[in-house]
């Protein structure tokens, strides 16, 4: 009987103890904001690899020497102050007071040379600003100077670039992994600390407020000035399902859907507890790229027929849908930001494909099939290529329609050979403004031949014109070298911008505070949680 | 039987032989170029070769294969070109979600399935038969996100009494007990579950009424045993074996075919690890994962075909 009562009543406590939930690591009573990337988090190195999630992950934990407001301009982070000297060779840079890294050691010039020497080793505009400098030196823990061979007017762009790859500083024993392998640890100076313990790939990434971290003193603007947390804890839940995602925001169960699927957005309007908020205003814009090396878009005039072809509004209209969300915009830099112009030459992006038709005759047009590749796989550009067909077909070319999936039309890009071959002619694809905002960032504008970026146009005045821009030492000789290169890069048709759009966020009603970042990047500090 | 499970054993050899070899070729025939992939959106033909020189894939295939089978012969899976952690590791912290959601699916479907296709034998032609034949007709015709949908969208988002999605631990440094670890799984058990309390329901009635028909079932009748023990002892009994099949063959599909309900439900599984690397061409993930899924399937049919010895004597291996 005793035996029988002692066993029931062990069992009766294990049960309880079972049921009730065990101490998790994280402190429950924590102000935690949960946050739905667009994506999985699977690289952490933001040198290694381009991703937009990686770099926003790598914003949360690491700090920039500068970074962007919203009017564009290139604001100081960890730089407290900096000189130029007169012939414009010698910039010196002074870090800012007790810059320290989550494991308590303080950021050095060692550290941030490494970094620089890392990631322009990796990144377009950083390779470029790389061929300037003669060599890196550290006066003192604090102060470290960019010797150059001559005078450069991209340093603080470079310096302060908003998207991948971004020059976050790493300590320098981290930064010495080589930029074409990944980091191991992944330690920062920024605003949140990773917590590597609670990090599962595919299920949920942890940050902690870095309590130690000393924000500077101007309010938030963009990407630049103070990072004040309000959170102690965020949390990346990945739900990969949009209606999942969905579902999880009306119940409650996460704060932020940092994209939810266009086709949602009236449908969320209209639930009571969450609200839309566009934090990326300038957004993203979809662009088509042709295939220089081929017929028929070997030929300048049939890649200009092309052009005039596209209609930028049967493209928002098919793939975003929802008015307000859009913009034409037929500038080759995205409409709103620093470098943006009217001056687009015969380029209107309104579709006239009765004068393409004429301009396709008079290039001399064969009916050579024109290779469109399809990612059926990518929900965010799955239907733009099916616009491009229908334009250019109303046009009179002649389409070969090869769908496959993203991984495949990677593969298949990369290659040089003729699309009867395995090659292709043209493909789509979106960035985000911050990718596009500043002409040497820009991929399209690769214009170095085979060695180029996909399409491989071979035009040295593009080069040339890039090269200028790098030297030109105010804004307004940028703007007119940018214009002059938007001007070059419609008449040589390097590609066609198809129209801007924003892809807003959707949060809890209780989160407020959303900082607006040109860039598209969704900052978390700054947010409340109430 | 020592002998027996001993040849069955050694049989995964060639197995997975064959399986690897297959993978293998498949991955590096079919188009996608992992090395594209990792390089990202922005970089150039120069860079991707660099990188499919760092990955190793510009060495010859059976270089390549030798490597590869190499490591796994030493325990060593590879590491994903992704995600830069051990694959082991990787399907390790993955194989909880899939194992509890297979499992508990069929556990489920078994103790529902089961009784009701032995009743619905009993009774052949009566109510519970003809509404199993229309359950079942249900199951295997609505698809499995349709039915994760409906059932979040009753329980979740407007009872409020199950939660959307995600999956709770019940075993590492950050399990939270076995009701949140329950609470989450009702609803894909109960998804899944559908199709096969429908599959296995059927299997049972099958098998079950074509015992009933046999002469011991006369006998024993004959002889005044109840009719309870008559349908457990007797009819089921002797019915177990196609069941039994049917059950292994469905914890092989499922743990293979979970990868929708983990979509729906946000549960971080093998399925949809799985599905992200072929989207991905992580190679080493695909080739780790299925020759993981090759043992598995392997030991689940050794273990059906042992149970044969317990559930019917006349079976001697």
């Amino acid at each position: 009987m005793l035996r029988r009562s002692l066993i029931g009543a062990l069992s009766a406590a294990g049960l309880a103890a079972a049921l009730t939930a065990s101490p998790a690591v994280h402190a429950q009573t924590a102000k935690t904001l949960r946050f739905v990337p667009h994506a999985n988090l699977t690289v952490l190195d933001p040198t290694w690899t381009t991703a937009y999630v990686t770099r926003n992950h790598a914003y949360m934990i690491y700090d920039t020497l500068f970074a962007v407001n919203q009017k564009g301009e290139i604001k100081p982070q960890m730089v407290d102050k900096y000189t130029t000297s007169k012939d414009g060779k010698v910039w010196t840079f002074t870090l800012r007071d007790g810059l320290e890294f989550h494991d308590g050691k303080p950021v050095t010039s060692e550290d941030v040379i490494a970094s620089l020497k890392r990631w322009t080793a990796r990144d377009a505009m950083g390779g470029v600003l790389a061929k300037f400098i003669d060599n890196y030196e550290a006066v003192d823990a604090k102060t470290f100077k960019l010797n150059l061979k001559e005078p450069c007017g991209i340093v603080l762009d470079a310096l302060g670039k908003p998207s991948s790859n971004v020059p976050f500083i790493m300590p320098a024993r981290i930064a010495a992994t080589s930029p074409m392998e990944q980091i191991k640890e992944h330690i920062g100076s920024g605003p949140f600390s990773f917590k590597a313990d609670e990090f599962k790939p595919g299920e949920r990434v942890v940050y902690l407020k870095n309590t130690k971290y000393k924000p500077r003193s101007e309010p938030i603007d963009g990407l630049s000035g103070g990072k004040v947390v309000h959170v102690d804890r965020v949390e990346w839940v990945i739900i990969r399902d949009t209606q999942t995602q969905f579902n999880a925001i009306k119940a409650g169960e996460v704060d932020w859907v940092e994209q939810p699927a266009f086709d949602q957005i009236s449908s969320l309007k209209a639930t009571p507890d969450v609200r839309i908020d566009d934090f990326a205003v300038a957004g993203l814009a979809f662009i088509m790229r042709f295939n220089h090396l081929h017929k028929p878009f070997d030929n300048p005039k049939i890649r200009q027929a092309a052009m005039v072809a596209m209609g930028q509004e049967a493209y928002l209209k098919t793939q975003v849908g929802v008015p307000g969300l859009y913009r034409y915009c037929p500038s080759i830099y995205p409409c709103g930001t620093l470098y943006s112009s009217e001056k687009t030459s015969y380029f209107t992006g309104m579709a006239n494909p009765q004068k393409a038709q004429q301009m396709l005759k008079d290039a001399g047009y064969d009916g050579t099939p024109v290779t469109l590749m399809r990612p059926t796989d990518l929900a965010s550009i799955a239907k733009i290529p099916l616009v491009a067909k229908q334009q250019l077909e109303a046009a009179g070319f002649k389409v070969d329609f090869q769908q496959m999936d993203w991984a495949s039309l990677l593969a298949r890009r990369a290659k040089q050979d003729a699309p009867a071959q395995g090659g292709w002619n043209l493909f789509l694809t979106a960035w985000t403004a911050g990718d596009l905002e500043n002409p040497l960032g820009m991929a399209m504008l690769n214009a170095r031949g085979k060695s180029g970026w996909f399409g491989w146009q071979d035009e040295p005045r593009i080069e040339e014109l890039k090269d200028k821009f790098a030297r030109a030492k105010t804004v307004a000789e940028k703007k007119k070298i940018a214009e002059d290169l938007q001007v070059l890069a419609m008449d040589t048709a390097t590609h066609a911008p198809l129209g801007q759009y924003q892809s807003p966020s959707v949060v809890r009603k209780n989160i407020s505070n959303l900082i607006p970042v040109n860039a598209g990047v969704p900052v978390l500090w700054g947010v409340k949680k109430n | 039987m020592l002998r027996f499970l001993i040849q069955r054993l050694l049989a995964v050899v060639p197995v997975l032989l064959v399986v690897s070899i297959v993978v293998f070729l498949i991955l590096r025939l079919a188009p996608g170029d992992p090395a594209a992939v990792i390089a990202g959106n922005s970089a150039t033909s120069q860079e991707i070769e660099q990188v499919r020189k760092q990955l190793g894939l510009d060495q010859p295939l059976v270089m390549q294969y030798g490597i590869w089978v190499g490591k796994v012969l030493q325990g060593d899976l590879g590491y994903s070109f992704y995600l830069n952690k051990p694959v082991s590791a990787l399907i390790a912290q993955r194989i909880e979600p899939t194992l509890a959601l297979a499992f508990g699916t069929i556990v489920l479907a078994v103790l529902i399935a089961v009784p009701l296709g032995t009743l619905a034998a009993w009774r052949l032609g009566g109510w519970l038969d003809r509404l199993l034949s229309g359950f079942s007709v249900l199951g295997f015709s609505v698809p499995v996100f349709v039915i994760g949908y409906v059932l979040i969208y009753l329980f979740s988002m407007q009872l409020s009494i199950l939660p959307v999605q995600g999956y709770k631990r019940l075993f590492g440094s950050d399990a939270q007990g076995l009701w949140p670890w329950l609470r989450h799984l009702i609803l894909p058990w109960a998804t899944l579950g559908l199709i096969y309390i429908a599959l296995i329901a059927r299997v049972t009635r099958a098998s079950v009424s074509e015992a009933l028909t046999e002469d011991y079932i006369r006998t024993a009748r004959a002889k005044g045993i109840n009719e309870v023990a008559v349908l457990l002892r007797h009819a089921l009994a002797n019915a177990a074996v196609p069941i039994v099949t049917v059950i292994g063959i469905g914890v092989a599909l499922l743990i293979g075919g979970v990868v929708v309900t983990e979509t729906v439900y946000s549960i971080p599984g093998l399925g949809s690890l799985t599905v992200e690397a072929v989207l991905n061409r992580d190679f080493p993930m695909i080739q780790g994962v299925v020759l993981f899924f090759s043992v598995l399937y392997v030991l689940i049919n050794l273990l059906v075909d042992v149970s044969y010895l317990f559930l019917d004597p006349r079976i001697r291996y």
